[in-house]
């Protein structure tokens, strides 16, 4: 790990301040970061810790009937945060899929949307990677890359983006609030993450020294929670990233779906909101042939970066899965294996 | 630069300088505590080895800079035990042979009794194992583990019933 300053303000306009210095950056918690930084990936001059700014560990619930996520809250808090979990099912289970409960005890969520890619060569120094070092080309492209993106990939950068917990809360429409130097303001969820193009090393739309303040979820999103999912296929049940993962939620009345919301994980370097596939499915039963094509909708731009042709039938699968499963409904506690596919109980249609 | 922090480390309050903001939590514990019990497996988070209690939750101290614990409340295995009495998820783990060379151990015990204190796994074998995913143990003591961890809750549920009776 490379030598850093380490300053810790009192307020948030202080934090915003020190961290819009070239070389700085903020620490929350740390899991992702302490991780770049001993891989000799991420050398920052200034670690701004933000982990004593007051208000911002707080879950709000708000009179309009959204919710305001502080953006130092803890991914295990939020999961387990009750009233959260009824009204935004599909979210505490996104969050119950990830890492192992050591880690979400600590990680937060504002850390958990700027998380890094796990792209293998991307943490690997010696490699070639043009996020790393612009220009430098993308050892990946022609490498290990059967877990890369389907999506939205170019040849400068094929990594995808390893959040769970940001798929479920795009296809809710979340909001991000951020503090820079020229004050507040807000964006979607869905806008916050670019795709590579020819500037892979610029992940978000944030400008330097811009802090998360929170994240929120409006209204509307709990119209969704009698019928919403969160399915994830990994290499192993427990404590791994997904190969691919879908969230899924859907407003039914009388039999016949009003309103559905889609996004997938593990497929591009963003949470991937498939609205198309939701229009498809608006005014619809609830069926496996409305699924299907639903699913096929959704993956239609996917092509191959590499060894993963297989990634894009198995979204499909995955999406239908999603799908099947909302539809029967919200188990009443997130299940013992949250987001696994393989759950006692799944019948599987497609 | 010199950084002032101060910790409770196993009830015991610890005004400490760092020349170096780099140190881990668990360096710290291992390298200027001398609290050795916390073991340094993979260093990156993937292990669980190094898991202690912050603030009474089960966390990886190789992904926690010591200088950012301030102020905090740390468990560690050392602190677990009153005297020559073990805690009981230690006293299952030793009924149920719940390990064999031993060394993911202190982390595992320190998780189990966080994934306890948690409350959301219960009797529930499936949501332990789930529970237990972030401490790898490379001898695959596995079914020990889960049956020990069911049994302390079980044990710690009895106590806290008596207690309140």
């Amino acid at each position: 790990m490379m030598k850093f300053d380490y300053v810790r303000p009192a307020t948030i306009a202080e934090a915003v301040a020190a961290a819009s210095e070239k070389g700085a950056t903020y620490l929350a918690s740390g899991t992702n970061l302490l991780d770049l930084m001993k891989g000799g990936v991420c050398h920052p001059s200034r670690l701004v810790d933000i982990t004593r700014l007051p208000g911002l560990d707080r879950v709000e619930y708000l009179a309009d009937g959204g919710v305001r996520i502080g953006t130092l809250v803890r991914n295990a808090d939020l999961a387990h945060d009750a009233e959260f979990a009824r009204a935004f099912p599909s979210v505490a289970e996104a969050l119950l899929s990830g890492a192992s409960a050591q880690l979400r005890n600590a990680a937060t969520v504002g850390g958990n949307v700027l998380q890094r890619t796990r792209c293998a060569y991307f943490y690997d120094a010696p490699s070639a990677c043009n996020k790393r070092w612009p220009g430098a080309g993308c050892d990946a492209r022609h490498g290990e890359n059967r877990l890369h993106a389907v999506l939205g990939w170019s040849e400068a950068c094929i990594a995808t983006h390893p959040s769970d917990f940001c798929v479920s809360l795009v296809a809710l429409d979340a909001v991000v609030e951020i503090e820079g130097k020229s004050g507040r303001r807000e964006v979607a969820l869905e806008a916050l993450h670019r795709l590579p193009g020819d500037t892979p090393q610029r992940e978000t739309l944030l400008d330097r020294g811009d802090l998360i303040v929170a994240l929120r979820l409006p209204a509307e999103a709990r119209g969704f929670a009698a019928h919403a999912r969160y399915i994830k296929v990994r290499e192993r049940t427990s404590y791994a990233f997904a190969v691919v993962s879908a969230a899924a939620s859907l407003r039914l009345e009388q039999g016949v779906i009003r309103e559905a919301r889609l996004a997938l994980g593990g497929v591009a370097a963003k949470p991937w909101r498939a609205r198309e596939a939701e229009q498809s499915l608006a005014g619809v039963a609830p069926d496996a042939a409305g699924f299907r094509e639903a699913a096929r909708i959704a993956l239609a731009d996917a092509k191959p970066s590499g060894d993963n042709a297989f990634k894009i039938e198995l979204a499909e699968r995955i999406v239908v899965r999603a799908l099947t499963l909302a539809t029967a409904g919200t188990p009443a506690r997130v299940p013992a294996l949250p987001g696994s596919p393989f759950s006692s109980g799944v019948r599987h249609v497609a | 630069m010199n950084f002032s922090i101060s910790l409770t480390v196993n009830g015991v309050r610890r005004e400490i300088e760092l020349d170096d903001p780099r140190v881990t939590l668990l360096d710290l514990l291992r390298e200027r505590l001398d609290l050795t019990g916390t073991k340094k497996g993979c260093d990156r988070g993937q292990c669980g080895a190094c898991t202690v209690l912050v603030n009474g939750r089960r966390i990886n101290s190789c992904l926690a800079l010591a200088v950012s614990q301030d102020g905090a409340d740390i468990l560690t295995i050392e602190g677990v035990a009153h005297g020559d009495q073990l805690h009981p998820v230690q006293a299952a783990f030793i009924a149920h042979d719940a390990f064999q060379c031993g060394f993911c151990t202190p982390g595992q015990v320190m998780s189990g009794i966080g994934l306890i204190t948690e409350g959301q796994a219960g009797d529930d074998p499936e949501r332990v194992r789930e529970g237990m995913s972030g401490n790898l143990c490379r001898c695959g003591a596995y079914a020990g583990i889960t049956e020990a961890v069911l049994e302390a809750q079980q044990t710690l549920a009895n106590s806290e019933q008596r207690r309140s009776a």
